[in-house]
């Protein structure tokens, strides 16, 4: 696959590291009264699609980029890609 | 008019007896040429074979070319370009071609239809391993493997370009030209070692002169175009995404000659032209695979381009008219109601029969079932071909195909010249690309009457390399496995290493006829990469050996390797083990001598491995609360901290020391093993949880060279070394103190006061490039007190006598709490992995703690690894306690020590249970103590 960087543009995914669902970007309140629960879902529970996804992309072989990617897991086709703290 | 080079000869062998043959040559023709027809026996029957083929369609004649002393099998002579000194064996036959007496298997054929297998060897159940399968591994096959290292070199690259196509012949040739003339970046990969294709083969004219003229001016116009680059013998043998492919390119077939034997290359193209050509049909008649029955075009290729004739009387068996241009004696039409029922000779050809009961004399049967477009590329990317009744032939999807990729030529359907050239004209157009004039041809239309197989008792072959004939599709049939997907397992058509390149689709219209559907309901096998065969060793390329992966050498590498240094690997680094000194029997007295020296005066290790990340900006010790349980925005500059780092389940991920520079500085240390996965941590705590946070990191493990310099002497060594204007006095620089100084001069180096062994112990860290002077000054210095310098075993011995948790505790299952350091845990914030390290089972009273384990009888040795069972309980798992992690023999205590996670262990102090190991036998007493069996209160860190 090629991912296009935003910042170094077309770069072969060998260069990158999978973490997965992009939701990992949303850690809960740990002082929420149910934060057990929380971090639970937010840590165990991913829904797995056939089609559009956004998920986490490291660029360990660059410059250490981490990017959320919208790919479609059925044909891999990658519609969108940003930094990662630029979408908070 | 042949393209060999008569003036040039080649001697090679087959089966060990000598040949001739000519440049420009394959085996196959060579072979031919010397009267050689019978060159291989099938894979179950063991019959004798010919080649069916001339190029990459043939499955007969695969062959093993030899080298000095291995070989290499499933070559086909047919794709092998001959060289001198080639050595090349026959395959699957004992004792040798002409009699093999595994042809029995052709007379017990009955027996071994398809799935016989499953049929025959069930029971007893304990033979299939060890009697049955061993024997039809023996009998049925094809090439045998050599269980030698593969002696070649295989070297891998990277190309881009613009447009990428597939395939030298008129289409690929055609394209290529209009390309290259247009200025785009053209990479032409052609799998033969000639380009031209078809037109290499068959009698055709081209702007009134011969083909090989338009060859020849095309190959001169396009070899002169910079941007244009054409990869002979290389096989496109994957399509893969974004417009990514896989090629194989063959540079020599020997064996051992100097340079890369192939190169795998990954092609990125901005688009693509499959113009792979077509493959033509067998027709499944009853023995119709003796030697002398070839497809059509295969007689045409060994006449025309190798001027070899393949018999001296030719019958033309065909059901399409592209077949006419075979030169032959006698013609059967299909059209005309004739077709062939039987033929006859063992090792070659005599006669054949047809349904009017003439019998013909015949050595070579030329039959052309029709053509099948090479189609395989267009579906890598989930697209299914679909039948094209007009043409009895799979085409590829148009609305699917991969991005970006155009498909022309015969791989396209377009099996006369013209409508190749028009095809590529046509393309040409869409993609914007000046077609140029297009060149001139003739001939009829394509015209072909659907014939797949002829209905007899006998056995008519649609796998000839699987030996699966029509009889057994229509058994698989009325057995039930009717899907092309089953059928393809049940009998493995289309599943040897030619994937079934001439059978398939015979195969599929054998079955559609057996289950009353047409050929467009019964669809195709999904067809996946690679379409052709890549050699394992060209995907390895240059990553054998000690190339498999790369080598981090520590900075005191050179010193330790003088100074008779034993090297473990860990991770990539060569860390050294220990230093054998002369009179040492074992690796044991050099690792006792380094614990002893280092205990009692000083020792030096290398801690240049332990990751190092530099971490700066104002928020820089609110982050490292987040990411440590413990609280460092309130440490002081000048001091350093020992920090425990878990993961969000609460599990804990690393740990190490990180010492603060500055207000807005910390340098922290992560064991080996972890450097880089925590540094991808951080990074993702950093990017993705905190973003708002100033804070930048940055890996320095490769810039500095880190020595732990440790003993009751280590503070009068490094006094010698450091600069005087730095005071490391115990008031000025006290236990956890550090500070940027200079040493031997001006030198910069860091200094932290830290201890891992238990000792006085420092650790000075200086620009790496000085590494190597800084150790030997150190040991130079410190011949004085007699320091030594110490490995990775009497690191870790001095480590467990401490208490000192390492990789073995930090095993990915373990908590603060289990590693006793659920104190260090900071109430007053949150970080990642607090909240789910609270859960009720990690946080269980009777849960697994650290504890230290002495042998009661103080001369047993005790074992990593073994589990703790209560005094009078049964040595079940049911009764497991927990288990030991760490041992090491402690030259301090004379004894062995060990560290292990015990259930309820902090409140089993001085309890007794045994040590149960029972890979090893050897079961012992345990006295449950603390872990810190050396210098419990720390007063030797803080003198």
């Amino acid at each position: 696959m090629i991912i296009h960087h935003p910042l170094l543009g077309p770069r072969d995914s060998a260069e990158f590291i999978y973490l997965g669902d992009a939701s990992l970007m949303e850690r809960p309140d740990p002082k929420a009264e149910n934060a057990q629960e929380l971090f639970y879902k937010y840590l165990y529970l991913r829904d797995n699609p056939a089609g559009e996804h956004k998920e986490l992309w490291y660029h360990e072989q660059g410059d250490r980029s981490w990017l959320i990617l919208t790919r479609n897991t059925v044909t891999h086709e990658i519609t969108h890609v940003e930094l990662a703290r630029r979408s908070k | 008019m042949s393209l060999v080079d008569e003036t040039q000869k080649l001697n090679f062998t087959f089966d060990g007896k000598a040949y001739q043959g000519h440049a420009g040559d394959t085996l196959a023709s060579a072979l031919l040429r010397s009267g050689v027809k019978l060159v291989g026996r099938s894979f179950k029957y063991h019959r004798p074979r010919g080649f069916l083929g001339a190029g990459t369609d043939d499955p007969n004649g695969l062959v093993e070319i030899h080298g000095k002393d291995v070989c290499e099998p499933n070559r086909q002579a047919t794709t092998i370009k001959l060289f001198e000194g080639l050595d090349a064996k026959s395959q699957n036959r004992s004792p040798s071609l002409g009699f093999d007496v595994l042809a029995i298997n052709d007379w017990l054929s009955p027996f071994l239809s398809a799935g016989f297998y499953y049929k025959t060897f069930m029971w007893p159940k304990a033979f299939w391993e060890k009697v049955y399968e061993p024997a039809i591994r023996r009998a049925a096959g094809l090439g045998r493997l050599i269980q030698e290292p593969d002696p070649d070199h295989y070297d891998k690259g990277f190309l881009h370009c613009d447009l990428l196509i597939i395939g030298g012949g008129p289409a690929g040739l055609m394209t290529a030209l209009n390309a290259g003339r247009s200025g785009k970046r053209v990479i032409l990969a052609n799998d033969d070692f000639e380009l031209g294709g078809r037109l290499l083969s068959d009698p055709i004219e081209i702007d009134d002169a011969p083909a090989l003229d338009w060859v020849s001016k095309t190959i001169v116009e396009l070899r002169s175009m910079d941007h244009v680059r054409v990869l002979d013998r290389t096989s496109v043998y994957g399509v893969f995404d974004h417009g990514i492919y896989g090629a194989l390119e063959t540079k020599t077939d020997k064996i051992g000659a100097p340079g890369a034997r192939m190169v795998l290359w990954k092609i990125y193209a901005k688009s693509s032209v499959l113009a792979a050509g077509a493959t033509e049909r067998p027709i499944a008649f009853p023995n119709n695979d003796r030697p002398g029955i070839m497809l059509a075009s295969a007689v045409r290729t060994f006449q025309n381009r190798f001027g070899v004739n393949c018999g001296n009387a030719t019958t033309l068996f065909f059901n399409n008219n592209n077949a006419l241009s075979t030169i032959s004696d006698v013609q059967i039409d299909v059209r005309s109601g004739r077709y062939v029922i039987d033929t006859s000779g063992r090792k070659a050809l005599n006669s054949i029969t047809l349904n009017d009961g003439t019998e013909i004399s015949t050595d070579c049967l030329a039959m052309s079932g029709g053509w099948n477009p090479n189609v395989h590329l267009t579906c890598h990317k989930r697209s299914r071909p679909v039948w094209n009744e007009e043409r009895a032939c799979f085409l590829p999807d148009t609305a699917t195909l991969p991005p970006e990729m155009i498909v022309v030529g015969a791989a396209n359907g377009a099996f006369t010249i013209s409508e190749v050239f028009e095809s590529a004209v046509t393309a040409s157009i869409a993609m914007d690309l000046n077609p140029g004039k297009t060149p001139k041809t003739q001939g009829p239309n394509f015209e072909i009457q659907p014939f797949w197989h002829v209905k007899s008792k006998k056995r008519s072959w649609v796998d000839f390399q699987n030996d699966v004939t029509s009889k057994d599709i229509t058994l698989a049939h009325q057995e039930g496995f009717s899907s092309v997907e089953h059928l393809k397992r049940y009998t493995t058509l289309g599943m040897a290493t030619d994937q079934g390149r001439t059978s398939n689709v015979v195969g599929l219209a054998v079955l559609a006829e057996a289950t009353g559907k047409t050929i467009a309901e019964t669809g195709t096998t999904m067809f996946r990469p690679p379409y052709t065969p890549v050699p394992l060793g060209a995907f390895a390329g240059a990553h054998k050996g000690q190339h498999f992966k790369p080598t981090r050498l520590t900075p005191s590498h050179r010193y330790a390797a003088e100074n008779g240094a034993v090297f473990v690997e860990s991770g990539y680094w060569k860390r050294t083990q220990w230093l054998q000194r002369p009179g040492e029997q074992g690796w044991r007295d050099s690792v006792d001598r380094e614990v002893v020296t280092t205990r009692s005066s000083v020792g030096i290790c290398d801690v240049s491995t332990l990751g190092k990340i530099d971490i700066q900006g104002q928020d820089s010790g609110k982050f490292l609360n987040k990411v440590y349980v413990n609280t460092f925005s309130t440490l002081k500059p000048g001091r350093c901290r020992y920090g425990l780092m878990l993961r969000e389940d609460g599990i804990a991920m690393d740990d190490g020391t990180s010492a603060r520079l500055s207000d807005s500085h910390y340098v922290m240390t992560t064991t080996t093993a972890n450097a880089v996965s925590v540094f991808r941590h951080l990074e993702f705590a950093r990017q993705c949880l905190f973003p708002d946070m100033d804070v930048h990191l940055i890996s320095t493990t490769e810039q500095w060279a880190q020595y732990s310099i440790a003993g009751p002497n280590a503070r009068r060594l490094l006094q010698k070394l450091v600069d005087q204007e730095h005071d490391i006095s115990n008031e000025a620089f006290p236990y956890m103190a550090c500070a940027n100084i200079t040493v031997c001069g001006g030198t910069r180096a860091r200094l932290f006061r830290l201890s891992f062994s238990g000792e006085l112990a420092y650790e000075l860290a200086v620009p790496r490039r000085y590494g190597d002077a800084l150790i030997r000054a150190l040991m130079k210095e410190g011949e004085e007190f007699g320091a030594c310098l110490y490995g990775t075993e009497a690191l870790g011995a001095m480590r467990i006598e401490k208490g000192h948790a390492a990789g073995n505790e930090l095993n990915g299952q373990t908590t603060a709490t289990h590693l006793g350091l659920g104190g260090f845990v900071s109430k007053k914030k949150d970080c990642i992995g607090k909240v789910l390290s609270q859960r009720e089972g990690l946080i269980d009273d009777n849960g697994l703690r650290l504890v230290g384990l002495k042998s009661v009888d103080p001369n047993q040795n005790l074992t990593n690894g073994a589990h703790f069972i209560n005094d009078n309980d049964p040595r079940i798992a049911e009764h497991d306690q927990g288990h030991m992690s760490s041992v090491a023999w402690s030259p301090e205590l004379h004894c062995y020590v060990g560290l292990g996670f015990l259930k309820g262990g902090d409140k089993r102090m001085g309890d007794e249970l045994w040590a149960v190991d029972f890979v090893r036998d050897h079961h012992v007493k345990v006295k449950v103590v603390s872990p810190h069996f050396v210098d419990p209160d720390g007063e030797r860190l803080r003198v």
